[in-house]
């Protein structure tokens, strides 16, 4: 499951395809009718929090199935900061930012002495701890019903977060900001460490790096970036509940990554949007549209472990970020 | 209810549940054990035991003893069977490499799950206990049946122990699983080998289920809890030792029964959760198992 | 003549597994400058000595001092910067990546806890080891396509780049063809030039024409010590070892 690594033979071509995909964002702004320019700003805020998971996963091969626990840092750092004391929409972002870098070293300094399996349901376990905990302190958090914010709360000084197209362009700027700095990580040589670590990490270690900082490193930054996405979730659309608590949340990530492509710039924006829509078009014919979120997980691990963008970057394209 | 009987109350509740952990942890130990892969479907072997015993139970109206019986004796056999298929279509494919392996369980999870959903429904239906006595005590009365559930179990483990040790077949598991390449070497027919325990594992979750599911009822979600509790159980109580096992599976269905009825389920449920998730940091053999070879 | 700091000692370095005593009490000196063997039969606890004192490994028991220095306690990745290297066993190489990216990696780890990284200095150091091991000219080939005996030779161009002072090569030879091992007697001997040599080997010429001091092996234990010539005069070496490599 383990996707290429990037040779660095074009990085000019990476980044303008980034700058495209930014300009196509932009204009699809003026284009789409309201539904959908909804559903692409839902789909932006989460693909940063599979983009978190990529990090992680797809770049230092750490598969974690917790991350849900680090979106709902974020979300319910900003969410309860924002609705219990009052904050305002850049302190409530900023709250949920550190409750995300917190929660990452703390998870860090203990799963990261297990490895593989152990290390999966570790991540695993703390996630489903968190997801209690926010139900046993359920008249803070709302439990399982969750709470909204207020209106009024998701401001930005003079400008409306709550207003449909404010909501597009501030997702996208959190998209675009994600997608600019996993790019710089991953291209820089403590990024390289990283790959090298997922490749070969005994080797890595007996030239002389020090592989816990290096992945504990990673934890931290891939748990900022979900964060980021839970508060910028619960700043521009208002819902805090602790679904967003439950496995569930741990495994879509994966499965938007695995499907985008691990280790791939725009594979999470790809899986996303596609499962968003897979879930969203057969939810109108059955309940049971999470059947299709596991055909897909068995069919990816069979048959296309590296994903549509990362099967692309094999067989046709070996520049594509 | 003065505080005793209340106590004694809990216990007995709490060796209920143990007794049905075990025996659903005990499965997920075997292939834990022997395939050194996590089944995060586990709990869906659990899950469907439930509901084909329903299904079973349903097709002898009248006895609810001959419905149970026949629950008893088949539903096991068909999620050994699903089991099978699964392992042979997905697992063998993927030559059983842990990360893989783990993505394609929780996408069986979710397909079994799902497909529970469509086909059994929502709701959640009881099935009738074979029989309905009650035992007396000085101070209060108690289910008869669940007492046999506690014999029953331990009847189940005694006979998975026996098998194990004692036969020829018990020893070529304990083979594959101590060194799966000697046991290639000597002939020993690993993937039959890891299919039939695959199977077994299924089995006897299911086997829990259906002793479970007369007072529990089935349910398509029935499945989560079991499986969390009993990766807990085999974290704790060590990979691969089955005595490891039941004292674990005892020791956290009576810890969880008690605190859940004086306490909260979800305080019972967090506290073991975050201490097993401390055990696999600081001491990944759990407290009987051997450290990893 | 002055007395010199050896650059590694071991003393009553042990390791156990189980109750297996791998490594058994061993007191080991090496001093700078050396080309060292350490030879033995199979399971003698070569690799795991190698192992215990470049820190892949932690010991029962002893300790290891480095150029004066107890790094006993110290994890591997630090032995690494005090000037540790270890080439593996089984050849460990980034197969993914370029001939050039793999030596980068050790250059840049050098640079970074140096405190600058520029590329300029990355590419001297690289191509300076890959020019060393006479790989110079498959700089931009992926190692994984690289023949056997060249990926050898890129294990150790990556334990060069890290400019040690003791370079530890487990067994550097095995699967190369006879041509390829003079090539690496005459690296080694270049190498011995700048740092300290321990290496593991098999191949009793290859040990008998390179090393000053040969260490012999058994059982987790040192059985014998000395110049190539009392090795080979050595009774109890040719009855435990030599003998059977003879008629092998």
């Amino acid at each position: 499951m383990t996707a290429p690594i990037v040779r660095n033979d074009r990085p000019m071509a990476a980044i303008m395809l980034h700058v495209i995909v930014i300009v196509v964002l932009v204009a699809l702004q003026f284009v789409l009718p309201d539904y959908h320019r909804a559903v692409f700003s839902r789909v932006l805020v989460l693909a940063v929090f599979a983009m978190g998971y990529n990090l992680l996963f797809g770049y230092t091969g750490l598969l974690s199935l917790g991350h849900a626990m680090f979106f709902c840092a974020g979300l319910y750092g900003a969410g309860m900061t924002m609705s219990l004391l009052g904050w305002n929409a850049p302190a409530g972002f900023a709250a949920g930012l550190a409750c995300g870098a917190v929660l990452a070293l703390v998870i860090g300094l203990l799963a990261l002495r297990t490895t593989g399996v152990a290390f999966m349901i570790v991540t695993l376990m703390f996630a489903q701890v968190l997801y209690l905990t926010i139900l046993y302190f359920n008249e803070y958090t709302g439990g399982d019903q969750g709470f909204s914010l207020r209106r009024a709360a998701r401001q930005l000084g003079p400008i409306d977060l709550t207003d449909p197209t404010t909501r597009y362009f501030a997702a996208l700027i959190l998209f675009a900001a994600a997608l600019a700095v996993t790019h710089m990580i991953v291209r820089s040589p403590r990024g390289r460490v990283l790959v090298a670590i997922r490749e070969n990490e005994d080797r890595v270690r007996m030239l002389g790096y020090d592989v816990f900082a290096a992945k504990l490193a990673a934890v931290v930054l891939s748990g900022v970036l979900c964060a980021a996405a839970g508060a910028t979730y619960a700043i521009l659309f208002g819902y805090v509940g602790a679904t967003f608590a439950t496995i569930q949340y741990s495994i879509l990530p994966l499965l938007w990554v695995l499907l985008g492509g691990a280790a791939t710039a725009l594979g999470p924006l790809f899986g996303t949007l596609f499962m968003y829509y897979v879930v969203d078009i057969t939810s109108n014919y059955t309940t049971a549209y999470l059947l299709f979120v596991g055909v897909a997980l068995i069919l990816l691990v069979l048959y296309f472990p590296k994903g549509v963008l990362g099967t692309v970057r094999e067989r046709w394209l070996p520049w594509l970020p | 209810m003065s505080f005793g009987p209340h106590l004694l109350l809990a216990v007995l509740e709490g060796l209920v549940s143990s007794a049905v952990l075990a025996l659903t942890a005990l499965g997920l130990s075997l292939v834990f054990g022997v395939m050194r892969i996590v089944n995060v479907a586990h709990g869906e072997f659990f899950m469907l035991g439930a509901v084909f015993a329903w299904w079973f139970s349903t097709m002898v109206a009248g006895d609810p003893a001959l419905g149970f019986l026949l629950a008893l004796v088949l539903a096991p056999l068909v999620v050994g069977l699903i089991a099978l298929v699964a392992e042979r279509l997905v697992l063998r494919r993927l030559n059983y490499d842990p990360e893989a392996t783990i993505v394609a369980t929780i996408g069986m999870l979710y397909i079994f799950e799902q497909l529970a959903l469509m086909f059994y429904g929502p709701e959640a239906r009881a099935v009738q206990a074979p029989f309905d006595f009650r035992v007396t005590l000085p101070w209060f009365g108690y289910s008869g049946y669940k007492l046999a559930i506690i014999a029953a179990s331990i009847l189940v483990m005694l006979a998975t122990w026996f098998v194990l040790t004692r036969t020829r077949i018990g020893l070529i598991m304990r083979a594959t699983q101590y060194d799966r390449e000697t046991a290639q070497a000597f002939g020993i027919p690993v993937d039959k080998v890891y299919a039939g325990v695959f199977a077994l594992g299924a089995m006897l979750a299911a086997i829990a289920a259906v002793l479970i599911v007369p007072i529990q009822q089935a349910h398509y979600l029935m499945g989560t809890d079991p499986l969390l509790l009993s990766f807990i159980v085999v974290i704790i109580g060590g990979l691969g030792s089955l005595r490891g096992t039941v004292v674990a599976a005892v020791l956290i269905g009576l810890t969880e029964g008690i605190v859940a009825v004086f306490f909260s389920p979800t305080l019972a449920k967090m506290l073991a959760t975050l201490f097993v998730a401390l055990v696999l940091v600081f001491r990944p053999q759990g407290l009987f198992g051997t450290a990893a070879r | 003549m002055a007395a010199v700091t050896p650059l590694l000692e071991t003393c009553g370095l042990s390791r156990s597994f189980g109750g297996l005593r791998a490594v058994d009490r061993v007191d080991f000196t090496l001093q700078p400058g050396e080309i060292r063997a350490i030879i033995g039969p199979n399971g003698a606890g070569k690799t795991t000595f190698v192992s215990l004192v470049c820190g892949r490994l932690p010991p029962s028991g002893g300790k290891v001092i480095f150029d004066g220095e107890d790094i006993t306690g110290l994890p591997a990745h630090r032995r690494v910067r005090k000037g540790i290297a270890y080439t593996f066993q089984i050849t460990s190489i980034f197969g993914k990546l370029t001939v050039f990216d793999n030596v980068a990696l050790s250059v840049q780890q050098a640079l970074l806890s140096g405190g600058g990284l520029a590329t300029a200095s990355l590419r001297r150091g690289v191509m300076d080891a890959l020019e060393r091991t006479g790989l110079a000219g498959r700089a931009h080939e992926t190692a994984g396509n690289l023949p056997y005996g060249h990926q050898r030779l890129l294990e150790v161009a990556m334990g060069l780049a890290l400019k040690p002072r003791l370079l530890i090569l487990d067994e550097p030879t095995q699967g190369l063809s006879d041509g390829e091992i003079e090539g690496f007697v005459t690296l080694v001997r270049r190498i011995a030039e700048d740092a300290t040599v321990l290496l593991i080997e098999h191949n009793m010429p290859l040990v008998m024409e390179l090393a000053w001091t040969i260490t012999v092996f058994e059982r987790g234990r040192i059985l014998a010590e000395g110049t190539p010539s009392e090795i080979r005069r050595n009774r109890i070496v040719q009855d435990a070892y030599l003998g059977a490599v003879a008629d092998a």
